[in-house]
């Protein structure tokens, strides 16, 4: 098990390596002075360009820029933003509330979708099942951007129970609203997938089993169908997770969230490639721990899946 | 069974949460309260960018952060809302040639480290954003002032202090218009504990405006900012409020949403989004004026330098000018404005913008800018016999800058008065579209447009179509018109300086270097608990004047 779980770090090695060095390059590629667009629609004096130029290094060609910033990264330097502050400290707001956020998301998503799935297999067929089917139905068909905006208007505006947007603590209370609507796609996913899985799984020989040894519904349900229908729905929680974790800019966006989808979202249009490059590094990183971590609990989901060595 | 429980420990935590944070939020109002006089307590929330660089007033020159470097410093002079200029700082701004200027300040003033305003606030204020290796982005506002230079770093040796009270200011030619340009946020003072550490001063400044930061760490980065009311400011800019919070959005559209939702009071900016319903959203609290932001597309006039000037070549010398004649009088500007933005754009009749004064809609030959298909069509075969049309006419714009529905219809409005082929030209950022014109690689017309930084018809015409200015992206030049800008910068009285401003526009609507489209209106709003709330001149709300029941 530690045997897996170091060789599973030392891949994550090349794999940053080579993440970091292909968005810096993508960032570096884009056409385009970003150092221009700071003014707007007037054009600076090719002196005073030059000198701006000099101070972020981008007078210097595509490698050199690259092993200035790799070094920096190395001394925990993650280079500074176009308005001066230091991209650690961007890093360190935002991502505590992205992740509050995906947290609530996740719990949401899980518990919810897990529920509804597990009747919806249950009863398959049933009136619950139907109506299940066709709100999963909705919101995958829903883009997040009108389930943002319907849950805007209708919770903050219309009936004012929420607010509109979430304010620069980002408290947990003004969180849900956000955190539900991130969580409606994934929830109708995860219905889904559980409810199939459940379906699947109850038609097993180990389940009549169970029932002939004379076992109650309230024993088999959680122990011998839930369980065993889990692994397809945990996969795909991790992966989401994931997701959740680098941003979402469109619901951040939306609800003003100060978040790091909001943060890279700007990044990206100011083209402050130090900025992007260091939220992509971290996000990489996070995406390899959750993966590692959603390997992991396989393994405690299904002994028969082994680490070995 | 398992949903109810879940259901009530998911209810019992957010409870928890609610209390702990809700007890968060009361010890930060309590902070802010201490800082705030205690007669005048209601903190105006208006909306806000993040500021793209720290706050320095040399550095900064978008609105995100110029709006709150307007708040928490004064400047020599202050515009009201119509644009006029008053004293605010300066006791007496005065000059005998519009060459050399001498200031004398109030005495008696303070920042709000205790620091005294002196003429040497001002001078080295200016020094530190004109040097050439501070690279500054305001840098240009003192390219007028005797011993600038791009060249190397060099003093502005036209700046001379007096005495504590008095400096005077020596111009390299004369400027009649230079007085109104102090207001402006790069020629702000400095207290001289700025000059140790700029980098920590622009994180969080220090100033001598109406108000200033509510402590260290007001700026919560791409979130908000908290201003409180500065007592020891004594200009015509007295906060009538409590204090002011400007909260950052990625979004306009949120932004509009927090003003329906009453958590935002004033709002500067309306999404494209609301233009079709802002008005019933909002009744009487809706604002829809002109603003000073012109929009034009630029044809290059002098192609020498393009990279490609094979791609203008029907648009020089006689043929160019009927062709462009043409162009304007073929787009539908009233129609476009009604449709495309909801009348939140006022079609141009000049090259400058309604609020600025000396602006005028009956300039000799404003009729270029009608639309008149009979004359379009009559012009354009004019010039079809100098030498016949080839290709397809296309205007380049910034994808990301919600310029396509009138790119579109603009190209439209050409295409059937015309009958050539005419499309929009995307480039998929701003900066990957500036960067094309500024290195001069563009090979289409392209969008233009220009807000003021003073309220002056100068700022219109001199950067833009002056030869060889700065923002002159389509290389126009003009010895007549460059003498008018002279003549009119020369003279002793700013209404003679206008007269030979609009002379010199008189010539641009002639060669059309630019053609002229429409003022951006402000459209904005403001919540029910406000009252008095005035856009200025230049589109930010006088926040000062802002009170709150």
């Amino acid at each position: 098990m530690t045997g897996y779980i170091f060789r599973r770090i030392l891949q994550a090695i090349p794999v940053f390596l080579g993440t970091t060095f292909l968005i810096y390059f993508m960032v570096f590629a884009m056409p385009g002075d970003p150092l221009l667009a700071l003014f707007g629609d007037r054009t600076p004096n090719p002196a005073v360009l030059a000198q701006l130029r000099a101070q972020y290094h981008l007078d210097q060609p595509f490698i050199v820029q690259y092993l200035i910033y790799m070094g920096g990264l190395l001394r925990g330097d993650f280079g500074i933003s176009f308005s001066g502050e230091p991209v650690t400290e961007i890093l360190a707001r935002t991502f505590p509330v992205t992740i509050r956020l995906a947290i609530m998301a996740l719990i949401f998503e899980t518990i919810l979708g897990i529920a509804v799935g597990l009747i919806s297999g249950l009863r398959k067929g049933k009136l619950f099942d139907a109506s299940s089917l066709v709100v999963s139905l909705i919101l995958i068909s829903l883009p997040i951007f009108v389930i943002a905006f319907v849950a805007q208007y209708v919770f903050g505006v219309w009936l004012g129970v929420a607010r509109t947007t979430v304010s620069s603590t980002a408290p947990i209370p003004e969180l849900i609203m956000p955190a539900l609507v991130l969580a409606s796609v994934a929830f109708a996913q995860i219905v889904r997938l559980t409810r199939a899985s459940v379906i699947e799984t109850t038609t097993l020989d180990f389940v009549r089993t169970a029932y002939s040894k004379g076992l109650r519904t309230r024993r088999v349900v959680p122990v011998h169908i839930l369980r065993n229908s889990l692994i397809p729905v945990v996969t795909y929680l991790g992966t989401d997770f994931g997701v959740l974790l680098v941003g979402a800019t469109i619901t951040e966006g939306i609800f003003n969230v100060p978040g790091v989808g909001n943060a890279l979202y700007q990044a990206i249009i100011r083209g402050e490639g130090p900025t992007v490059v260091s939220f992509v590094t971290v996000m990489v990183l996070i995406y390899l721990v959750v993966n590692l971590l959603v390997d992991l609990l396989y393994g405690l989901l299904d002994p028969r899946i082994r680490y070995v060595k | 069974m398992r949903i109810k429980r879940l259901g009530v420990a998911a209810i019992a935590l957010a409870a928890a949460s609610a209390l702990t944070l809700s007890g968060c939020a009361s010890g930060g109002s309590n902070d802010t309260a201490a800082t705030t006089k205690a007669d005048s307590t209601a903190i105006i929330t208006a909306n806000g960018s993040e500021p793209q660089n720290p706050l320095i007033p040399t550095n900064t020159n978008e609105t995100g952060g110029g709006k709150i470097l307007d708040s928490i410093f004064a400047g020599l002079v202050y515009y009201d809302e119509k644009g006029a200029p008053h004293n605010d700082v300066a006791e007496s701004i005065t000059t005998d040639d519009n060459i050399t200027y001498t200031v004398k300040i109030k005495p008696g003033q303070k920042f709000t480290n205790g620091e005294p305003v002196t003429a040497n606030s001002f001078v080295d204020a200016w020094n530190y954003g004109a040097l050439l290796s501070n690279a500054q982005l305001s840098s240009y506002f003192f390219e007028d002032i005797e011993g600038f230079s791009y060249d190397k770093d060099s003093k502005l040796t036209g700046l001379k202090v007096v005495d504590d009270n008095t400096f005077t200011i020596k111009l390299k030619s004369a400027l009649a218009d230079f007085p109104l340009r102090l207001g402006y946020s790069a020629f702000y003072p400095l207290p001289a504990s700025a000059f140790d550490d700029m980098k920590a001063f622009g994180e969080n400044p220090v100033g001598n405006g109406p108000y200033k930061l509510a402590g260290d760490g007001a700026w919560k980065h791409n979130a908000k900012i908290d201003l409180v009311v500065n007592p020891d400011y004594d200009g015509g800019r007295k906060a009538k409020n409590g204090g002011l919070t400007f909260v950052f959005y990625a979004d306009q559209g949120a932004a509009y949403s927090d003003l329906l939702g009453g958590n935002l009071d004033v709002l500067d900016a309306l999404p494209d989004s609301a233009f079709g319903t802002y008005k019933s959203d909002l009744g009487d609290r809706a604002v829809n004026q002109p603003a000073a932001i012109f929009q034009s597309f630029t044809i290059p006039s002098d192609t020498s330098n393009y990279s490609n000037p094979d791609a203008f070549k029907h648009f020089v010398g006689e043929e160019g000018q009927l062709r462009r004649q043409a162009l304007s009088m073929a787009i539908n500007r009233p129609e476009i404005t009604k449709v495309i933005f909801q009348d939140t754009r006022t079609p141009a009749s000049d090259f400058t913008s309604p609020v600025i004064d000396g602006w005028s809609d009956s300039l000799e030959g404003a009729d270029v800018l009608k639309f008149n298909p009979d004359k379009a069509k009559e012009l354009w075969a004019q010039a079809d016999k100098i030498s016949p049309w080839s290709g397809s006419f296309k205007i380049a714009y910034n994808a990301d800058g919600g310029h396509q529905g009138w790119v579109d219809a603009v190209c439209n409005s050409i295409k059937n008065v015309l009958n050539i082929d005419a499309a929009g030209k995307p480039y998929p950022t701003f900066a990957e579209a500036r960067t094309l014109i500024t290195d001069r690689k563009i090979e289409t017309a392209f969008r233009t447009g220009w807000q003021a930084d003073y309220p002056g018809l100068f700022n219109f015409l001199g950067p833009l179509y002056a030869t060889n200015a700065g923002s002159n992206d389509g290389d126009y030049s003009n010895p007549e018109f460059d003498a008018l800008l002279k003549k009119g910068s020369s003279e002793s009285d700013l209404d003679a300086a206008n007269a030979d401003f609009q002379k010199a526009q008189e010539i641009l609507l002639k060669d059309l270097p630019a053609i002229p489209l429409w003022y951006s209106n402000v459209t904005g709003g403001y919540g029910e608990k406000v009252q008095d709330v005035h856009f200025g001149w230049n589109s930010v709300p006088l926040y000062y004047e802002i009170t709150k029941s």
